[in-house]
């Protein structure tokens, strides 16, 4: 039999990709219901009734819709990665059959990251227009910062996909339900999306401790970029705090990846 | 499988012990559960490191050039393992893409293979509508599609019923015909006779008999094992049993007394009324003819499975 000609890594990145896009497609009422639920319960719940009994202000939506829309993103793209890597390195192995394909274990790993970050992509731009349409005008919401707003996007969702990647190699599968109660819930919470940084003067210790959340530089990000009438961070400095926490989780995702590929 | 001026095999070093696989060859290696058999594959499929030593598939090392280990192997594993978010030839044409496979190439090929493993008719079927043994054949038609030089298959028949086991045996040899060099683990005496051109007999890590199966057989100690499961210690039984007409050999362990006879199974009657006059009851009785079996028992003091 003939030596087999050399593959090159590019075109086994993007078969990899198109696998992934075509399970997404299948699966994509799915996907689209388990990204919208949550914000659009919130969005009901704090974008609408609650200031239509004016418990809130009518600028707590301004506030909202930019934390809404980080959590979507980050919350998409972290299960899009970790809960496949559960499942495949727990107990199906599906992923077996990728992990023989003839490049380095660290470009499949490369190539989640990516179909994750897609995914948080998709989330935003789906959930962006439902919370328009669910609180009604915001007159403080402007898309003329496209640009920025795409960046913030990308770099969150990367941040988060490769978290997902971290967690999911790294986390046993039986303690899954432990990485939400005790990782993903704090980090919604405490994560700047449902209030913004700045609120957290009056409370000076809190205002510092959650800087430590990759959560609070997509929020503040977004809102920066989305609503810049409403104080938050300076975008620079969000960026990249953002890139920053990319490298860190990319690296730490891609080491764990390959510790549970190869035995 | 040596490429260019290499020469002709390879050497595959397995916790010390070098054992080397030809090109078109069809080799098997036979050992119990836990005897090392799916960590070997896994080195040789790149899917887990060698702490030490060194291991070549077609002339190219396993941990520095895994990639191009990874070209010219196919996988079948223990446990079927396909794609389950994809259907039937998606795994196929997916897997295909994998090794740069262009779609258009990759069709014919899945349908030609599906048609050869004989489930043709399940190629837009989900994966979990297929039973185990027609899933076993589809990580056949996987690990093939790409058209590799080597194929390895890791206890490809456990958990298939006889039938089943059968036809997966006619497809190997089929593919062994083709001229593809196949490696393959199992625990199975018969499966390893019937089909290896080779085998190397492994327990806890290391290379116990490297052989054809013919060899291997003319190596077993002569006679039928014949072993005596006794209510009690076996042992004051071992000299008295030795004495016996067409006894080659004794020894006992714990309860079990094992006899090597050149009378076949006629040894048992007097084995029994030994056994009574020396208090112990029988329990069970077991007989199995010169095999690689009784070459494993002898070698090992233990059954394969």
């Amino acid at each position: 039999m003939a030596e087999p000609h050399p593959v090159s890594a590019s075109s086994v990145f993007f078969a990899l990709l198109r696998r992934d896009v075509r399970v997404a497609r299948k699966e994509l009422a799915f996907f689209l219901v388990r990204t919208t639920m949550q914000p659009l319960l919130f969005l009901i719940v704090f974008g609408y009734l609650l200031p239509k009994m004016s418990f809130l202000g009518k600028g707590y939506q301004t506030v909202l819709l930019p934390g809404i829309l980080a959590v979507s993103l980050s919350l998409s793209a972290i299960q899009s990665v970790a809960l496949p890597m559960v499942q495949d390195f727990g107990w199906t192995k599906e992923i077996e059959d990728r992990l023989l394909a003839p490049v380095s274990t660290q470009l499949i790993a490369a190539e989640k990251i990516v179909a994750g970050m897609l995914q948080g992509v998709i989330a935003a731009a789906f959930v962006l227009p439902i919370a328009r349409l669910v609180m009604g005008p915001i007159p403080a919401l402007t898309l003329s910062h496209a640009g920025e707003v795409l960046i913030i996007v990308v770099l969150g969702s990367t941040a988060f996909s490769a978290l997902g990647m971290w967690l999911g190699t790294a986390i046993a599968p039986q303690q899954i339900g432990l990485m939400f109660s005790v990782i993903i819930a704090p980090m919604l919470f405490f994560g700047c999306a449902y209030y913004p940084w700045r609120g957290l003067d009056v409370v000076p210790v809190i205002k510092y401790i959650v800087l430590i959340n990759p959560m609070v530089y997509v929020a503040e990000g977004m809102r920066g970029a989305l609503t810049p009438g409403v104080p938050h961070m300076p975008l620079p400095l969000v960026g990249i705090a953002l890139l920053a926490i990319v490298i860190i989780f990319w690296t730490l995702g891609m080491r764990s990846f390959y510790k549970r590929a190869i035995g | 499988m040596g490429a260019g001026g290499a020469p002709r095999g390879e050497i595959v070093a397995l916790q010390g012990l070098d054992l080397a696989v030809h090109e078109g060859e069809f080799f098997g290696l036979l050992g119990p559960n836990g005897a090392g058999k799916t960590t070997t594959i896994g080195i040789l499929t790149t899917r887990v490191r060698p702490t030490s030593g060194s291991a070549l598939v077609g002339g190219a090392n396993v941990s520095a050039d895994a990639v191009r280990v990874r070209q010219r192997i196919g996988v079948v594993p223990q446990r079927p393992n396909p794609d389950r978010s994809l259907n039937v030839i998606e795994n196929l044409i997916f897997h295909a893409a994998y090794f740069g496979i262009p779609a258009s190439a990759a069709f014919p090929r899945a349908n030609a293979l599906l048609e050869q493993l004989g489930i043709s008719d399940k190629a837009q079927a989900k994966v979990d509508e297929m039973s185990g043994g027609q899933q076993q054949r589809l990580m056949i038609a996987r690990a093939l599609i790409h058209e590799p030089r080597v194929i390895f298959l890791d206890e490809p028949t456990v958990g298939l019923d006889p039938q089943t086991r059968l036809s997966l045996w006619d497809i190997l040899r089929a593919l062994h015909n083709e001229g593809r060099t196949i490696v393959m683990t199992t625990h199975y005496m018969e499966e390893a006779d019937k089909l290896c051109d080779r085998i190397a007999i492994v327990d806890r890590g290391e290379l116990l008999e490297l052989d054809t199966p013919e060899a291997l057989k003319q190596r077993a100690p002569g006679g039928t094992l014949v072993e005596l499961t006794l209510a009690g210690d076996a042992s004051p039984v071992v000299e008295p049993a030795r004495e016996l007409e067409g006894v080659l050999r004794v020894e006992a362990k714990g309860p079990l007394l094992r006899v090597y006879s050149d009378r076949g199974g006629r040894i048992i009657s007097p084995l029994i009324a030994l056994a009574e006059t020396s208090g112990a009851a029988v329990t069970n009785i077991s007989l199995t003819e010169p095999s690689l079996e009784t070459l494993f028992v002898s070698r090992t003091g233990r059954k394969l499975d």
